[in-house]
């Protein structure tokens, strides 16, 4: 019988010929990604094991990426754990480079691969056809001394896309619209598959930003069908697929959902949930205090030029906050030498290191008892940006620039 | 003259305003949400165990550093009576004086005592200590009339006409 | 007898002569507020019972030890701040274009011979352009905003006169750590510096900000250099015959003169945990290190992110150390990407942030924990300051931070 994308990675990492949803594998990880959120956690376990040891020191990156520049003393702490573990068992170490899954796929994921990482959006990498899904650290301290872990084949939701997205709809408006649809728990222990013609109108950033969300609808896993944008984005990065896996035809899937891209609108998910999803223009005239562009959703080069030819000759509303962070700083350095951090800086913008910034909430730019930040970071959860009592609402990076230059929420076509 | 006696807490030179108040918790609501935290750099327990009517001798510059007025605030908040240093740094001192904390000059004094010792301060005249006489010089008349008046708040409503 | 500078400013401003000793109150030209302190400014205006600014022109806000906000509790300072500025009819306000001692004088708030205070220590600051500056706390400034004057106490100065040509790679703030390690952190108590030689008028004024910037960490009052052609472009005006005559008379009295060879300075850094413990950095070489900073109000100027970038030029930072930079203002921030410095610097591997106070004023922007040394052209290295009790800070100037960087150690630039 024929497999999915997923069952076809799952039962290359276990060593088989065939899987089924609902099994249950041993698998051979080709690479553990942890960040500063839980790495102190995974290290203080492994110092408790009877023989603690690491399987491939080699699979491990490791990504401080969470709170940069460090905001206090207890993540100063849980930094300086992380940094003397990462030197002392010679394991790959990023500070201030940028967002972990960016990094991620700048430096390390190839097509093919079962990638583990400490932190929920690791699904993205199913961008360039990996498997990767986010665990817990007690799951990464058992893949890390193993090298192994078990897995259930899940089930996979295809979706077949066909058409093009509208000029000033985004991939953005596109996974929050499936989100919206299917609910936040639609694809629960599932795989979300995309492919069909309309993928192919969609370029790289466009596929992490989709991939990288479908955690919102429950997801385990979200992958993307390989075809010639994968190959030469790996080649432009200097890596080669390790298998490159398609579905076959007969293979079955949960569901089949067939979108048609340019029926998708301008969206914003509003609080508290990612699945509270409307029509943009049914937001416009919220107030705002501040706006987020930046993220591992949508701090790409691509996300920052929206934002930028949007923004130039315009001014930030003097009373909004608008904090623009690079996701990487391999993003930074393209924004410098196009002119887009000057831009920003031009227009008021409050321009960040790479980092996850507000979108992660705890340290940089958070919001206060009330107030409201419109984001195209992950999460719109409550108290997620700061305050217990406060609201997050998430959107493109157009409308959200949109939204701070006119202080309240706005799309692009009204400034 | 008032006259008033307490037990002391030995500091030694450049007690900085980072380490009576750390930025950290500078944005807390009020100085009493701070107070807990007064010296954390240099002596973490010590916010806990100063008793009201208490009195700090320090050593030279106290109150070295930021403009920060939840210094001296905290250290009021604190129950100290009085801080005895051998010299103050100018904006503290001006901060202390705007919030009503006495504070007295005395290069002597700081070398003689232990602390937990007792002292007894009578104000611009002498600090007793273990029998000894230690002379205090008396405050510029401006600085008199703020005082008197309360603090500088209380001044500015006066100049306002409101008390 | 002749005057010092701080003495003609004030006698200017109360129209008589005066001389160290006389408490006066003067007429102040502008004040700062910056966003730690305005709900307690605001609170106590309204709590004195005012009803207006003594003149909303003179009054300047500017959010830098916050942005962005750290804390959930942080942006009550923005909302407190934007309300105060709504009420009272204020103009001058900046919510994210730098620190406030760069803007006051970048932005043009202040002049040569003015007198302005600001609820910061680094208010000597504008000592640079020959303006009397200070820093004090809220309730003051409270008051200065409603009634417009403020008493002091006139200052006795110190008179520091450099001569001669600087080596290469030492920079004002060499000189300054050495001035404050030889006056010790309260040795200029209560008294105003003069700074005056062929060495100062010499420097940019981006140099002589980064001395009267760190006056205060002697004790200083103030600071103050003979407003010049420096000066004058500076701050986009022509001196007036007041102004050029800002100088110390030759017959002024002073209570102590230092003079210093311009050549016989080297690089120094602030050691652990006072600002006065001054040591040269040959003697300090070979000590692991952590983290630098390269930022602030003292340090974050384009001159020192050009001297940073020289000795970054086409190098890497050391593994697992890790260099931030925090330029001092928005402007600076642009030119800094205008020639090519923030490429250089991010090529480099620089966590470059927005410009604030970050790491100097140690609420966020690069904390550290036990066991950990940074070195940092900030000002300040007090115990606990960027972190715990047992972090080391070593000041250093923007070039040998940069070195150190690139070492993970503390080397010589």
């Amino acid at each position: 019988m024929g497999m999915t994308i997923a069952e076809k990675i799952i039962a290359a990492a276990a060593g088989v010929s065939e899987v089924k949803p609902g099994d249950i594998h041993t698998v051979e990880l080709d690479r553990m990604m942890s960040n500063d959120g839980t790495t102190h956690l995974t290290i203080d376990m492994y110092n408790q094991l009877k023989d603690p040891h690491i399987a491939d020191a080699k699979k491990l990156v490791w990504i401080v990426d969470h709170n940069v520049p460090c905001d206090s003393v207890k993540t100063a702490a849980s930094h300086k754990k992380m940094r003397d573990f990462a030197k002392e068992h010679s394991i790959q170490f990023y500070e201030g480079a940028g967002v972990c899954h960016q990094v991620m796929m700048e430096n390390h994921v190839t097509s093919g691969e079962l990638i583990f990482g400490a932190d929920s959006h690791t699904c993205a990498y199913g961008a360039v056809g990996a498997f990767g899904t986010g665990v817990g650290c007690t799951d990464y301290l058992y893949a890390m001394v193993t090298g192994k872990s078990w897995l259930l084949v899940p089930e996979t939701l295809r979706f077949n896309l066909k058409g093009k997205l509208n000029e000033g709809v985004y991939a953005r408006d596109l996974i929050l619209s499936i989100i919206g649809m299917i609910g936040a728990n639609g694809a629960n222990y599932m795989a979300m598959e995309f492919g069909g013609e309309g993928l192919k109108t969609l370029n790289m950033s466009d596929r992490i930003a989709i991939c990288n969300l479908c955690v919102e609808a429950g997801a385990k896993t979200a992958l993307m069908e390989i075809d010639e944008i994968t190959l030469a984005y790996l080649k432009e990065h200097g890596r080669a697929p390790k298998h490159c896996f398609q579905s076959d035809d007969d293979a079955v899937f949960a569901h089949v959902y067939d979108i048609d891209l340019s029926t998708i609108k301008p969206i914003v998910a509003k609080p508290h949930f990612v699945d509270s999803v409307v029509d943009a223009k049914e937001c416009v005239g919220t107030h705002i205090d501040e706006a987020f562009l930046g993220s591992c959703n949508n701090g790409r080069i691509e996300d920052l030029r929206v934002g930028a030819e949007l923004i130039k000759g315009r001014k930030v509303h003097p009373l909004v906050r608008f904090l623009v962070v690079p996701a990487s700083a391999e993003v930074y350095r393209q924004a410098l030498s196009e002119g887009i951090i000057d831009t920003f800086m031009e227009a008021g913008a409050i321009v960040m290191n790479p980092n996850c910034s507000v979108c992660w909430g705890s340290c940089q730019g958070v919001i206060g008892e009330n107030e409201v930040l419109i984001s195209t970071g992950t999460r719109n959860f409550k108290g997620r940006a700061g305050h217990k009592d406060s609201f997050v609402y998430l959107a493109s990076a157009a409308t959200v620039t949109a939204s701070a230059v006119k202080g309240e929420i706005a799309t692009a076509d009204m400034i | 003259m008032e006259k008033f006696s307490g037990k002391i807490w030995v500091l030694g030179d450049d007690i900085d305003t980072d380490i009576i108040i750390p930025t950290e918790y500078l944005a807390l609501k009020t100085v009493n949400d701070m107070a807990p935290y007064a010296f954390s750099p240099l002596r973490p327990e010590l916010a806990s165990q100063i008793q009201k009517g208490d009195i700090i001798v320090a050593g030279k510059n106290f109150g070295c550093g930021s403009s920060r007025e939840q210094a001296p605030e905290i250290i009021k908040a604190l129950g100290i009576k009085c801080v005895i240093a051998k010299s103050f740094a100018r904006i503290f001192f001006r901060n202390a004086i705007n919030n009503g904390l006495l504070l007295i000059e005395n290069d002597a004094l700081r070398g003689a005592v232990s602390e937990g010792d007792e002292i007894t301060v009578t104000i611009n005249e002498a600090i007793e200590h273990k029998g000894i006489s230690y002379p205090i010089t008396s405050l510029p008349e401006n600085l008199v009339d703020i005082i008197q008046a309360g603090g500088l708040v209380k001044a500015m409503r006066r100049l306002n006409g409101l008390d | 007898m002749g005057s010092t500078i701080i003495e003609k400013i004030v006698g200017n401003n109360v129209g008589k002569t005066v001389k160290p000793g006389d408490i006066v109150t003067v007429n102040v030209d502008r004040v700062m507020i910056h966003d730690i302190f305005i709900p307690f400014v605001a609170s106590k205006f309204e709590e004195m019972g005012f009803q207006k600014l003594w003149d909303a022109d003179k009054v300047v806000l500017i959010y830098d030890h916050l942005v962005p906000a750290s804390q959930v509790d942080d942006t009550r300072h923005f909302q407190v701040g934007n309300a105060f500025v709504e009420k009272y009819g204020m103009k001058n306000i900046h919510r994210s274009d730098g620190i406030c001692h760069q803007l006051m004088t970048e932005a043009g708030y202040v002049k040569p011979g003015n007198i302005v205070f600001g609820t910061d220590s680094h208010t000597t600051t504008y000592g640079c352009v020959g303006a009397f500056s200070s820093g004090i706390g809220y309730t003051e400034m409270a008051s200065i905003l409603g009634t417009g004057t403020l008493w002091i106490r006139v200052p006795e100065t110190i008179k520091v006169n450099i001569t001669g040509t600087l080596p290469e790679n030492v920079m004002a703030k060499d000189i300054i750590l050495k001035l404050i390690g030889d006056l010790g952190a309260d040795g200029a108590t209560y008294k105003a510096l003069e700074f005056t030689g062929d060495t100062v008028e010499n420097m940019s004024v981006a140099s002589r900000m980064s001395m009267s910037n760190m006056a205060i960490e002697a004790g200083a009052k103030c600071a103050l250099f003979t407003p010049d052609g420096k000066t004058a472009e500076y701050c986009k005006i022509t001196l007036t015959d007041k102004e050029t005559d800002l100088v110390g008379d030759a017959d002024a009295e002073y209570c102590q003169v230092i003079n210093y060879k311009a050549e016989e300075f080297v690089p120094v850094m602030a050691c652990p945990s006072n600002v006065d413990n001054i040591k040269p950095v040959s003697e300090l070489e070979g000590k692991e290190i952590d983290q630098v900073f390269i930022g602030s109000c003292t340090n974050g100027r384009l001159e020192d992110l050009m001297a940073a970038a020289e000795i970054l030029k086409g190098k890497k930072i050391a593994p697992f150390v890790k260099l931030i930079v925090t330029p001092a203002s928005r402007k600076i921030y642009r030119e800094a990407v205008e020639n090519g410095t923030m490429a250089v610097l991010a090529e480099a591997g620089a966590i470059i942030t927005h410009p604030s106070c970050g790491l100097c004023c140690g609420r966020t922007g690069g904390i550290l924990t036990d066991g950990e040394r940074v070195v940092a052209t900030n000002n300040r290295n007090f115990l606990g300051r960027m972190g715990t009790s047992k972090v080391e800070i070593y000041l250093a100037s923007p070039k040998s931070a940069a070195a150190c960087a690139v070492a993970g150690k503390i080397v010589m630039p």
